[in-house]
């Protein structure tokens, strides 16, 4: 079950100024920000929401959160972003320095609510740079180890290029996690899988009755993969993804984002692969 | 030998479908072999005279291509099936293969295992049966990577400008 969280009303329609603490590059068009703002306690963001990032005087875009940073007392004080320069906003974002200045609101939508994965088996699949809405529940997992069994984290990646997080990649193996990366085009360098992130199942340790799985990416490999998982033997129910479409208001009022009956801002982002699967199968919707 | 084939054959995820008969049978073609991490188990153009259940490890199919040597294809893991060029003329090896680790295998001679399938159609619809479903499931997972899914669009601009 993904937990629903109502849009706060204040926070709904105007975006808050936050500055750019720190930027961290990750991949040649993909960057890490760390934004902090002076007007408060930061909004309670839970791990599969998103916020709509603005580009002053260019245009917002959703970004879903891929990480709260705090200082040791419990409370929020930085928010992360994951971004991928793709289009005027994203490169603006993407381009903004140390010191800048962008617009954020939200939080907006659901939870990946990985605490209900208490006491089994996760299992995390990530595609490119679907890896960053998941990071949250890898670190909440990996910070409440006793609370859940098996952790298995597989990734795929276009090439070891565009892999992020390189080196929460190796801590987490080093925690305990099992981590599996394949790539679709690899590199002179690279030792390590080729191939497409599902054949990653089969050497999997899973136990399927007793397991639930987190997926994000494109979305057809989020389709393939809930199919391969599905045919491991997970529930659909205990199958959750993360949709994505043209969000625009995030508290359901425009409809920009309808996919069926489903308002994806509000009702997503993420579902379960029960109710996911028979909007993705319609052309077109 | 043959009891110790049969009992790993029969734990190997690949030919679960097959009867206890049937996998006594297909034991007896089947010699456990290890390859050490960069051997090479075949090469392109080569004659397909065998086929391996992968059981641990893994191992890298390759191709060679001028000027950029040997590019490696895909990989693949323990519980899966490696060869299936011995399955139909004229029987060569499409690609190459390299293990990439310590890889435990079970070989098997593929022209037996033909002979088998010849004489008893029943036996050789179920070995078509393990086969089938590994060979469409690597051609959709072909067909994903030409979609090249994780390519931003100016990756994917360029990618189409180069095809």
């Amino acid at each position: 079950m993904t937990a629903l969280v109502e849009p706060v009303a204040a926070s709904a329609a105007m975006p808050y100024p936050y500055r750019v603490v720190s930027r961290r590059v990750d991949t040649y068009d993909t960057v890490t920000l760390e934004l902090e703002h002076d007007i408060g306690p930061l909004p309670a963001f839970a791990a599969g929401q998103f916020a709509m990032l603005t580009a002053y005087g260019i245009g917002e875009v959703p970004i879903s959160v891929s990480g709260v940073v705090d200082s040791g007392d419990g409370r929020a004080r930085r928010l992360v972003h994951t971004l991928r320069a793709v289009g005027a906003v994203t490169k603006a974002l993407h381009a903004t320095q140390p010191g800048g200045v962008i617009g954020v609101r939200g939080p907006y939508g659901t939870t990946w609510d990985e605490p209900s994965a208490a006491g089994r088996d996760v299992v995390i699949v990530a595609g490119g740079i679907g890896l960053a809405p998941l990071r949250p529940v890898i670190r909440a997992v990996v910070a409440n180890r006793s609370r859940y069994r098996r952790l298995t984290l597989l990734i795929g990646a276009r090439t070891p290029a565009d892999l992020l997080y390189a080196e929460e990649l190796r801590r987490w193996g080093d925690d305990g996690v099992e981590v599996g990366v394949t790539v679709d085009r690899p590199d002179d360098g690279w030792t390590g899988h080729v191939g497409v992130v599902t054949t990653l199942l089969a050497g999997a340790q899973v136990d399927p009755a007793n397991s639930v799985a987190f997926v994000c990416g494109p979305e057809v490999m989020m389709r393939f993969t809930a199919r391969a998982l599905v045919a491991q033997g997970i529930a659909a129910e205990r199958i959750r993804v993360s949709l994505e479409r043209n969000m625009r208001c995030g508290v359901g009022w425009c409809g920009h984002c309808q996919l069926g009956p489903v308002l994806v801002c509000r009702d997503g982002p993420v579902v379960d692969w029960a109710r996911a699967e028979p909007l993705m199968s319609v052309r077109e919707l | 030998m043959t009891d110790q084939v049969f009992g790993r054959v029969s734990a190997h995820p690949f030919f679960a479908r097959l009867t206890d008969q049937q996998l006594a049978a297909l034991s007896g073609d089947g010699t456990p072999v290890a390859y050490g991490r960069g051997e090479r188990i075949f090469a392109e153009g080569g004659v397909a005279d065998r086929f391996w259940l992968v059981e641990a490890g893994s191992v890298a199919l390759d191709m060679r291509v001028p000027g950029r040597g040997d590019q490696i294809i895909e990989t693949l893991i323990g519980g899966t099936v490696l060869g299936w060029s011995w399955l139909d003329a004229p029987y060569r090896w499409h690609f190459g293969a390299v293990a990439r680790e310590e890889t435990a295998t079970i070989v098997f001679d593929a022209a037996s295992v033909r002979e088998r399938c010849d004489a008893d159609p029943a036996f050789g619809y179920a070995i078509l049966r393990c086969f089938t479903p590994v060979i469409i499931e690597r051609l959709q997972a072909t067909r994903l990577r030409v979609l090249d899914l994780y390519a931003s669009p100016a990756q994917a601009d360029r990618a189409e400008a180069r095809s």
